[in-house]
This record gives structure tokens, sequence and C-alpha cells, in this order.
């Protein structure tokens, strides 16, 4: 038996998997609340514009990344178009870094985990702490200089505390994979986490503030 | 444009008294069109400070350069490796078991992470790689006598050259006092040879893996000589001037680190033999208060005691005015 097109929409029982994902998820974010094309108004102020900064920034440090993986960890010594693809990845984390820093220290300041915004303040660190690991890796995979010199000073830190026992700076294939692979992967999970957060829970209202009257 | 609109769903206030963003008036905004417009400047920006000031990239010190550059340098260590008194050879887990290592308190984590690397400093880094050089009658006669002769006069001998070497003028092996050595001079001096004809690398790499991707040991070596910190020192990379935020040539470098290194300029930690756990566990505490800052008192209220947020909300609060 198969359900007939009446034109209305489709009701999913209950107790199905689809309805209770659909259901979770828009609890979640529910429906407006993840793009909406309104914003509180007291949404104004330049410190609002770093987070969005941010994400961008991201977006270019990926795509940059991705470039530089075409040709390899070597390429970018021997060519000019892979140096100048190498200095767009620098730069690009250079202000990735630069614009989240802003952001949290903005963050902080306007206490912006008030309101059940804990979580979307601890994702925030998290990927603070994750983009760090994720750009040492970066200066650990690039086979010159610096890389010898930042893995071989590493290694006592990591080594003091045992962490060098199973993340070897000391191994370029290793840490390649881990800043190519596994650490964007974890780190793009966790920002798409915040973003959620945020969304979901709205941007936080000034301190000491009242809602105000609908009319 | 700022109108009123009636909430989409009824507000609440968190437990904290702050209530639904909800229920305040709204503006139209444009998410979308920020992100775009926020890509593109960014990609400029990138594409502009590119262009402008590419960046660094000095090459890696080679085996060769190190034995050209300081071929006493290159002895020594050979020396050190032998006696057992570098760096690599001393440094505990996860090389060896020579020494604790860095702890926190009671907390002996590196000796608990244990030896998954395992290095004999004298064997991998110096005999071993001088085992396939067959040209060279003095060092394979040099190693036979250092191999058929027991431990501790291996260690007599190598210990008593490295101490010699460090009193001869500029460390050079031609000055060194006569005394008995054994082998370990020929052994030396045969890897340093080694060194300037390139092949060093190679025999620290392959492991008789072909690809070799693990460097290990051949950083390890680099790094219990001197000339590598040397050449660090001089593009201010060294632990006590900041190097962790440094870069090679004039650029930002890791700015985001200056917490980290800040605490290896100060006492107890620039004075300590423990500092690099110290430091470790410290910023591991601050990261955790840093984590979960809205959950500590005192803390979270910093933002409201130093009212930044009246700047960041001026607009508001100018609309506003307390009650």
């Amino acid at each position: 038996m198969t359900a007939v097109d009446t034109g209305q929409p489709p009701v999913a029982t209950p107790t199905s998997w689809t309805a209770r994902l659909r259901d979770r998820i828009s609890h979640i974010v529910p429906p407006g609340q993840a793009l909406p094309d309104r914003q509180p108004a007291y949404m104004s102020s330049w410190i609002y514009v770093f987070g969005v900064l941010t994400l961008a920034a991201l977006f270019v440090v990926i795509a940059t990344g991705a470039l530089l993986a075409l040709g390899g960890v070597t390429w970018w010594h021997v060519s000019s178009l892979g140096r100048f693809v190498n200095s767009l990845h620098l730069w690009s984390v250079e202000l990735f870094f630069a614009f989240m820093v802003v952001h949290l220290w903005g963050m902080f300041w306007m206490a912006a985990w008030r309101g059940n915004r804990a979580l979307t303040w601890m994702t925030g660190v998290v990927a603070f702490l994750g983009s760090i690991g994720t750009a040492f890796t970066g200066y650990l995979s690039q086979a010159n200089f610096a890389s010898q010199w930042i893995s071989t000073q590493a290694k006592d830190g990591l080594n003091s505390v045992g962490i060098g026992a199973f993340f070897n700076v000391l191994n370029p294939a290793q840490m390649l994979l881990w800043h190519v692979m596994l650490l964007p992967l974890v780190l793009g999970v966790i920002v798409v986490l915040h973003v959620v957060l945020v969304r979901r829970h709205g941007i936080v209202p000034p301190v000491d503030a009242h809602e105000e009257t609908a009319s | 444009m700022m109108t009123s609109i009636a909430p989409r769903r009824a507000t609440r206030a968190a437990r904290d008294g702050t209530p639904d963003s909800h229920g305040f008036a709204t503006r139209p905004y444009d998410l979308v069109k920020e992100f775009v417009v926020a890509l593109i400047v960014v990609t400029l920006l990138t594409v502009g400070l590119a262009a402008a000031f590419s960046s660094p990239d000095e090459k890696a010190v080679t085996m060769r350069d190190w034995a050209s550059a300081a071929p006493n340098d290159v002895v020594a260590t050979a020396a050190g490796e032998l006696a057992g008194t570098t760096k690599s050879a001393g440094f505990g887990p996860p090389y060896n078991t020579a020494a604790n290592g860095g702890s926190l308190g009671p907390l002996k984590l590196q000796k608990w992470a244990g030896v998954t690397i395992p290095l004999d400093s004298a064997q991998d880094l110096v005999l071993t790689p001088l085992a396939g050089v067959t040209d060279n009658s003095k060092l394979t006669d040099a190693l036979a006598a250092w191999q058929s002769a027991a431990a501790d006069q291996q260690t007599q001998w190598a210990t008593d050259y490295s101490d010699a070497l460090a009193k001869a003028p500029d460390g050079d092996p031609a000055g060194v006092a006569t005394g008995d050595y054994g082998p370990v001079p020929a052994i030396a001096a045969g890897f340093l040879t080694f060194a300037q004809t390139g092949g060093l690398e190679g025999a620290l790499t392959s492991s008789g893996n072909f690809y070799g991707g693990d460097q290990t040991k051949s950083l390890l070596l680099l790094a219990d000589g001197a000339y590598l910190e040397d050449q660090a020192r001089a593009r201010n990379l060294g632990g006590d001037q900041w190097g962790m935020t440094n870069e090679t040539g004039n650029y930002p470098g890791q700015p985001w680190m200056w917490l980290y290194t800040f605490w290896y300029q100060v006492p107890p930690f620039s004075t300590s033999d423990n500092a690099d756990a110290l430091v470790w566990g410290l910023m591991m505490l601050l990261t955790l208060g840093l984590v979960l800052v809205p959950f500590i008192p005192g803390l979270r209220s910093i933002p409201r005691w130093i009212p930044v947020h009246r700047l960041i909300w001026r607009d508001y609060y100018r609309e506003h005015p307390r009650r």
C-alpha cells in the first residue's frame, strides 16, 4: 500500500525515527531562528562584526589550505606560485586569530554566557584552543628551519606531561595528518556547534536589560 | 529602521535573570549579506597581505650544513651520544628510562606515559648509521674495537673524550690533550665525515623503511648539538627570548602564545628544571578556568565590575536609562 498525495503536508508517525530527528532538530534551532532577517535592536556595535569575520577567515584558511594541499608538502619551497599560496594561508591564519581574539574579549566583556549561554561560551573557548593546536601542527608541517626548531622545543613541554608519548611532534608525517585531517575535522564540528548555539539562544541582551513590552 | 514586534514565542528569563532575546525590539539585519561582505573583505585583506609581505621560509638545516658550519659541534655531539651525556640520552620517557622527566607534584605524567618511542642514543644516532659506511677502514676498525669493549670501558673512553673536547680550544679535536680515548676519536671523526658527505640524514631517517617520514632520530640528534640552538637564538627564537611567539624573519609569528611563553620568562619557572611540566600544568589550569568562566563566582562578575559593556551597548543604554 502506498500513501496517496492529497496535497497536504505529510504527517509522519510520531514514533518514526525521521519524525523524532526532525522534532529534535527543530527544537535545537526553531524555524526562523537559524537565519532570521531581523535582530534585536541592541545589536548595534562593531564588536559583533568580529564573530562573522572570524568565521569568514576560517573559510579562507580552509580554502587556502586546500590549495596548498594540492601541491604537497614541498611544493611551496620550490614554486613561486606555491609560495604565494603559502603566504595566503599564513596571512589568513593571522587574520583568523586576530579576529577571534577580539571576538573572545568582546564576548567576555559582554558576559555573553548569561541567559543559558554557558555552552556557547565553552564551545567558543574550545574552538580557540583547537585553533591553536591546528596552527601549531601547521608550523610543524612546514618542512623548514622553523619546523625543526619549534618541534625540538615543543617536545620538551609535551613530553613533560606525557602527551609526547602519543603525539610525536618530531614526526612530521604524523603532524601533517593531524593538521590537515584530524584537527580541522574536530574544529569544524566545534565551530558548527558554536554557531548553532548562537542561533539557538539568540544574541545576549545587554547587562541589566529588561524585556521590552511588545506592541 | 527599528520596530517593536511581538515575540515569536513565549519569552522567559534565564535563572541568572537575563531576559530572552526575543522579548526585545528588533530591526532588519541581513546575516547572509554580512557574511558575504566579510568573506570578500577577508579574502582581499589576505591577498593584499600575502602579495605585500609573502611568508617566511628558511631552509631546514641539513646534517651537511651542520658539519660544514660547526664540525667541532658535530664531533662533540657524537662523543656525547657515545658517553650518554646528551639531552636525548638522559631525557627519559618516551625515549628511554634514563630519567623520570617532568612531574606535577606527585603526578609523574612523563614517566607514567612510558617509553613509547624507544631510543638508544649511542646506538641509534651514531653507531647504527655508521655501520653502513664501508669505505673507511679506520672507522670500521674503530667500530669493531668499540663493540668488543665492555660497557664500562666504552663509557669511560667516551666521557674522557667528551671532557677533553670541552677543554680543547674551540672544541677542536686537533687540540685535544693526549689520553686514552680508545676508538672514540676515530668514530667521532668518521661520524663527521659521514655527515659531510650528506649520507647521515638518510641513514637516520630510513630505518629500513623506504619512505622514512619520521624525523624523530635526526631531529633529536640535531637538537643534541649546539648549532641548531645557536641559529635559533640568532633569530630571537630562544625560549627566554619569547621565542614561542616569534617567527623567522620579520613576521607576526604566534602572538596568541604570549601567555604560555610568558611563564618561561619569570621565576620560579625560568629557574626550574621542571619548568616544562609546571608551565603546562599552570596553563591547563588557566585554560580550564577560561572554559568555566560562566560558573566561577567572582570571575564571571568582572564584566559587571569593569563596565566595558556600557561602551559596547552605549546606544541601548542611552535609549534605556537605568531605572
